[in-house]
């Protein structure tokens, strides 16, 4: 594998979405959401249930994965940050810690420079939490994979999926 | 890679339908589409161009039930077909954690399938992936139509490592579930290992 396996966990998770919970109302920003570079989504807070958050996770990776692309051949590691101006609203996206997206969906009631200022403080604190998580789940990983909840399924278990 | 979240109990993976171009890769997500019922699949999401010619990928999240408390989620992309979208194919092979390789059955485009298996192969290598460590499937697709050549000669051009296969017709569905849910057990297998 190229990658090591996404594993998120309860308590880092409530940390996450500390963190963003706080950027949302400091930047006075509608939605925000963090989503893998891989396109699945890792949390979201503000009207969320106003979204097609899948979508939205599957399109903004594809757009980073695109971008990312785009700047290798200018010789560029990646653009570590994307702006989309709207006529109400405007999205911004940034990579955090090197693997995931943050993407923040704002209007004008706050402003692209509110926004940027905030990002940055809270990228550096969902950057650590990150990187524990990374270690946590490679010593999980080194310990063996018991606590994995898929280490004891059965055939019967995948086969009543498609049942 | 899948990603496995305890806070929500959800295990997400990521499934793409490589192949030539016009082999049935983004008309096999349509069928399977079409056929979900609508609580189990989101919005499905094409990036074509005007004559629907896929142009970045096709998208398409189902959720399959629960496993030992766990929702399993897929993420089914897949990828332009066309020789000249290669930079783009590579970015969506990231992160997959299996692969649907759709191969054509017609005798004219058996070039444009090898060429197209080479190109998975290459461009897998160039993220870290082995095709032989992958859950992989391949499907001879078009079987309706009448100048296809016999799923022996495509084995042996097209599955030389002896995969699971299955002969379809992704315009009348023929073959499209049996492909995906074998690719999707493969990857739950390759789960269960702990990988």
């Amino acid at each position: 594998m190229s990658n090591p396996q996404l594993v998120m966990y309860d308590e880092e998770f409530q940390e996450i979405n500390d963190v963003i919970g706080r950027l949302l109302k400091e930047a006075n920003a509608k939605v925000i959401f963090l989503v893998d570079k891989n396109g699945q989504l890792i949390s979201g807070v503000g009207e969320t249930e106003r979204f097609d958050t899948t979508s939205l996770a599957s399109l903004t990776a594809g757009n980073i994965a695109a971008t990312g692309g785009l700047a290798k051949l200018i010789g560029e590691k990646e653009f570590s940050i994307l702006f989309h101006e709207g006529e109400k609203d405007n999205l911004h996206i940034s990579i955090v810690g090197g693997r995931v997206i943050l993407v923040v969906l704002f209007d004008n009631r706050s402003s692209l420079g509110l926004v940027r200022l905030r990002v940055k403080k809270s990228s550096e604190e969902l950057s650590t939490i990150f990187e524990k998580l990374m270690k946590k789940s490679e010593e999980r990983e080194k310990r063996g994979s018991s606590e994995f909840p898929f280490a004891e399924i059965t055939d019967d278990d995948i086969d009543n999926l498609f049942s | 890679m899948s990603f496995i979240n305890y806070a929500s109990r959800e295990i997400n993976c990521k499934i793409v339908y490589y192949g030539p171009g016009l082999c049935g890769k983004t008309t096999n997500l349509q069928f399977v589409y079409q056929k979900t019922a609508p609580d189990a699949k989101g919005k499905m999401i094409s990036l074509a161009t005007e004559t629907e010619r896929t142009l970045f990928f096709d998208f398409l999240p189902l959720s399959l039930g629960e496993i030992r408390g766990f929702k399993t989620r897929f993420h089914l992309y897949t990828v332009p077909g066309q020789v000249f979208y290669d930079a783009s194919r590579k970015l969506i092979l990231k992160g997959v954690d299996g692969v649907v390789f759709v191969a054509d059955s017609q005798e004219e485009r058996i070039d444009a399938n090898i060429e197209s298996l080479e190109n998975l192969r290459i461009n897998l290598k160039e993220q870290g992936y082995d095709l032989d460590k992958l859950p992989y499937i391949v499907q001879y697709n078009k079987r309706d139509l009448p100048n296809v050549m016999s799923v022996e000669e495509l084995r042996r051009e097209l599955n030389p490592t002896n995969v699971p296969e299955f002969e379809a017709c992704a315009t009348t569905g023929e073959g499209v579930f049996e492909t995906l849910k074998a690719v999707a057990k493969l990857i739950l297998i390759d789960l269960k290992k702990g990988k």
